[in-house]
Formats: structure tokens, C-alpha cells, sequence
């Protein structure tokens, strides 16, 4: 049924470099509205760099991305959030400098139509009682990617680009965030996923892309991931 | 005659309120090196030149166009602050990815040309600028006579001060300038216009600088060179303070201003070096700074 709807996210030949590398050789995937889509991949096989390519933020980038159909090749990162993709990078990006309300509240809104802080807070009982708290960063990690994930949904856009949200936390924790991203599914958000844990991305994700050397090397359904999980563990080499 | 320690209670309190005023252009002056440090990490040692920029705007502005002191308080610091924006916009956007020794060399050179332009058509001696009607006169206390123009410049130095301090700490578009000071890319990412607010942020320090030359202007008279002479130890506060710290530059400021005050009183030989004895303790216990964050 999903398949019948236009792409939301199309990503066309993207090639990115850092300076003199050349990370991204032609990536190629797309996203349709409402799906959660996850990159799997090696240390270094270029999903991060696919993710930061998307916001704008790598040095040096070409190709395509359409999101609901205007190129964001040449816009600046400012411009892209504004079109209505939101970033949550693996660092999480909490911010030491400012309070935990502050780090909440921090993305600007672009779109109408975001979550109340008493929607996120639902989300994340969590953060309501961290809130008082004068440093974003004194947080548990959980807390802090709790407090990355929650300040994005604050600002209205609709696509979430989720990188690496698991990692390094406890197993109740990635629970957590398991049980938001679906949450988050069903009220209509697409998200893209940077993963390395396939067991836990198999538990949100409709489709799956299989990164490496910076190519897409293969894709399959949610459906189809038992008879791939041979072929997985070779790829990701686990 | 009142003595404390010894010393005419008229004399003391008299050093301590010069050591306020200066305070007040140590505060003024350091804030606006610790706004642009944090947000561009340039040194921005045209700091000195600008503050004379706004006091010669204020004296061109009365001799030539009959601007008064009230009117040159707004209009030198937008029009040295616009200079400052153009500044950013052809030099020093260039030089945020190198080391800070490059902002600090452009931006010397950028003062040299500065005051030997203001030189050139000046001259060196100073110019008088008379003290505007409405502050002229002053208060006896009773132990000390306070001149009214420099309780004003006092408490414009302190509201100014806490002013700024208030809109970094406390607001939200504080929060986006402590936010990018950190992590420029994410808060970009967060669709900020980060690059425009780093040039609004540098012409804010620079129009602090012209509103510090406009106040200087009637107490120190204005001459190409009063920049110069005060930057060295406005350095020496920003050093002491903690780079990038805007209360740290706000209490050490004044601080450091009454600590001269008081070394002119009980040991006048001092008085020229005692902020830089400060300084080598201060970087010696702590060289982060005072109020540094460290690193």
C-alpha cells in the first residue's frame, strides 16, 4: 500500500567529499511518506555522511536530493531545515551552555503543526522531571538522546533523520526509543534511520538500504528480512 | 579632615570613582572582545580603533554636522558598528577556520591603519569635546564631590553591561548565540541563519566599542591615539576575566578599575602596572581565566 504513494525523500547519485576525500559515490534510495527507513552499514560504509549530506553539511556535495519535490543540493543547511527535515546527529548535540529547557527549546519552528512540550513530554516522561536541570549536558546519556529526539519534534517538520539514536545506551533505554520511534510512525512521521544494530532497527523499520564504500549494495523489506539475515551478517560483518 | 589607613577620606574616594569610570571603559570594552571572541574566535584587536572611531565620529558630528551628544550616543555606534558589518563581511568571515593569530594580525593591522588615517587628518594632539548641558555640574556627598557626568557614565556603563549580560544569558536569541558559539553546524542545522548572526554579533561589539568612544569623548577629549593606550589593558582584563566570559569581562572590568584606583592611592608608582602584576598571578593560578570555563 506503501508503495503506491510518491517518494517524500528521493536521494539521486549523491557524492560527497571532506576536503580531499570522496566519501559518497553515488548513493542512491528513497523514502516515502510515513515509512521508517533504515541504512545499514559498517563503521566508515558513509550513512552518517549520507545523513549530513542530506542537511547540507558536509564540504563538498553533488547529485540529487528531492524532498516533496525541490532540490536541496544547493540550499544551505539553514534553508533545509526550514524546508522541514530535522537532524538528530549521533553526538546527540546537547548543548553545555545551555539548560535543559533551553536545549528543548532551542530549534526554532518551522512548520505549524509540531508537538506541545506536553506531547514530548508524554513521549519522554523523563525530561519533564530533568527540566530544571542548568546544564543540558549533566543528563544520563539516555536522558540526552531523549532531549535530542524530543527538541526536533518540537519544530514541525515531519521528516526525522535519526542517526545512531541507540547507541551506547542500556537495553530498557533503546527500548525507550524503540517504542517513541513507532509512536512517531503512527502519528505520521517518516524517518530515516542510521543504524548498526539490525535487531533493533528490525523492530521499527518498513525498509532497510545496505551501505558500503559509500554505495547503496542492496535493499529489502522489512518482510524479507529473516531469509537476509545470512547475507546481513556478512555485510555488516558481525 | 576624615583619614582611612592614613589617607584623605576625599583623596581615596576620589581614586575610587576615577577607578569606577574606568572600570565602566574596561567593562564596556572587554564585554565587546568577549561577545566577538565567543561567537567569531577572532581577537579583535581593532577594538581600541573603533572605540576612537566613535569618539571622532561624535566630535565630526557636532563640529560639522551639529549632531549633539545625545544624537552621536545612537548614531556613531550604528555607523562604526556598519563599519565593523563591512569589515566582517570582506576580511574576517575568511579566517574563522585558521588559527586565532590570523584574526589578531588582520585586525592590527587593521587599527594601525585606523589611527594613522585618524592621524593623518586629525592630527595627534587631543580634541576637546565638551560635556553635554544637561550633565554638566555635580553632587557633594558630603565625603566627596561626584561629578554628574561620570555617575552617568557609570550607571549607562552598568546598565549597558547587564543589559547585554541579561540578553546572552537569559533570552532566546541568547540562547541561539551560546548554542552556535559551541556547535555552529547543528544550531545551522536547526535552520538558524548562523553566518548572519555571527556578522550582526561582531557589529553589536563594534558599536559597543563607538558607544564607549561617545562616553569617552567629554572625559578623555578624543585623539587617534586614546584607543590605543587603553586596548593594552583591556586585553589584560579580557585575559584576567577568562576569554569569552561576558560576566567575567563585566566584574573584572570594574573590578581591575577600582584595584588601579586604589594602588594610585597607596602606591601611586604602581598604578601604571598593577593590572598586568594581576595578570601574570592570574594566568600563573588559573589560566583559564577568573571566570574561564577552562578547557
Amino acid at each position: 500500500m506503501l508503495d503506491r504513494t510518491a517518494p517524500l525523500l528521493q536521494v539521486k547519485d549523491l557524492q560527497a567529499w571532506y576536503g580531499e576525500s570522496h566519501i559518497l559515490h553515488g548513493v542512491s534510495f528513497d523514502v516515502r511518506e510515513g515509512e521508517v527507513v533504515t541504512l545499514l552499514g559498517r563503521n566508515g560504509a558513509g550513512k552518517t555522511t549520507t545523513m549530513k549530506s542530506i542537511m547540507g553539511i558536509v564540504g563538498q556535495r553533488s547529485g540529487s536530493v528531492l524532498f516533496e519535490n525541490q532540490d536541496l543540493i544547493a540550499k544551505s543547511s539553514n534553508q533545509i531545515a526550514r524546508t522541514g527535515i530535522a537532524f538528530c546527529p549521533e553526538e546527540r548535540g546537547i548543548f553545555a551552555s545551555l539548560s535543559v529547557e533551553e536545549n528543548l527549546t532551542l530549534p526554532p519552528v518551522v512548520r505549524p503543526g509540531g508537538l506541545s512540550l506536553e506531547q514530548i513530554f508524554e513521549l519522554f516522561p523523563n525530561l519533564k522531571e530533568r527540566l530544571g536541570s542548568s546544564q543540558g549536558t549533566k543528563l544520563s546519556g539516555g536522558e540526552q538522546q531523549m532531549l535530542a529526539i524530543g527538541r526536533i519534534l518540537r519544530t514541525g517538520a515531519r521528516m526525522l533523520l535519526l542517526d545512531e539514536p541507540t547507541e551506547g545506551l542500556a537495553p530498557v533505554i533503546i527500548q525507550q526509543i524503540g517504542k517513541t520511534i513507532r509512536a512517531l510512525k503512527q502519528q505520521g512521521f517518516t524517518i530515516l534511520l542510521v543504524e548498526q544494530n539490525f535487531r533493533f532497527a528490525s523492530t521499527v523499520a518498513d525498509r532497510y538500504y545496505v551501505m558500503e564504500h559509500g554505495r547503496v549494495i542492496d535493499q529489502f523489506s522489512n518482510s524479507e528480512l529473516e531469509a537476509n539475515v545470512e547475507k546481513l551478517h556478512e555485510y555488516l560483518g558481525v | 579632615m576624615i583619614t582611612i589607613f592614613g589617607i584623605p577620606s576625599a583623596a581615596l574616594f576620589g581614586q575610587l570613582l576615577i577607578g569606577l569610570i574606568n572600570g565602566s571603559f574596561y567593562a564596556l570594552l572587554s564585554l565587546g572582545l568577549a561577545v566577538i571572541f565567543g561567537m567569531l574566535n577572532i581577537i579583535n584587536f581593532a577594538h581600541g580603533a573603533q572605540y576612537m572611531l566613535g569618539a571622532v565620529a561624535a566630535f565630526l558630528m557636532l563640529n560639522f554636522l551639529g549632531v549633539n551628544y545625545w544624537g552621536a550616543l545612537i548614531l556613531a555606534p550604528l555607523i562604526v558598528g556598519a563599519i565593523g558589518i563591512v569589515i566582517e563581511r570582506t576580511f574576517l568571515q575568511w579566517l574563522y577556520k585558521l588559527d586565532h593569530l590570523y584574526g589578531l594580525l588582520l585586525t592590527f593591522g587593521l587599527a594601525l591603519i585606523i589611527e594613522g588615517t585618524a592621524r593623518n587628518y586629525l592630527g595627534s594632539a587631543g580634541l576637546p569635546y565638551a560635556l553635554p548641558e544637561a550633565l554638566r555640574g555635580g553632587q557633594n556627598l558630603g565625603f566627596m564631590f561626584l561629578p554628574n557626568y561620570r555617575a552617568w557614565v557609570i550607571l549607562v556603563s552598568l546598565v549597558i553591561c547587564f543589559g547585554t549580560w541579561y540578553a546572552i544569558e537569559r533570552t532566546r536569541l541568547g540562547a541561539y548565540l551560546r548554542a552556535a558559539t559551541e556547535n555552529p553546524t547543528l544550531v545551522r542545522a536547526f535552520g538558524i541563519n548562523v553566518p548572519v548572526m555571527i556578522t550582526l554579533t561582531y557589529g553589536f561589539g563594534v558599536a559597543l566599542a563607538a558607544f564607549a568612544g561617545v562616553m569617552a569623548a567629554p572625559i578623555y577629549n578624543v585623539s587617534p591615539q586614546m584607543g590605543a593606550e587603553l586596548i593594552i589593558v583591556v586585553f589584560a582584563v579580557v585575559v584576567i576575566g577568562g576569554m569569552g566570559s561576558i560576566l567575567g569581562a563585566i566584574l573584572t572590568g570594574f573590578g581591575l578599575g577600582v584595584v588601579e584606583g586604589l594602588t594610585k592611592v597607596f602606591f601611586p608608582e604602581a598604578s601604571n602596572t598593577v593590572i598586568f602584576v594581576v595578570m601574570a598571578i592570574v594566568l600563573l593560578v588559573r589560566p583559564a581565566g577568573l571566570f574561564g570555563r577552562g578547557t
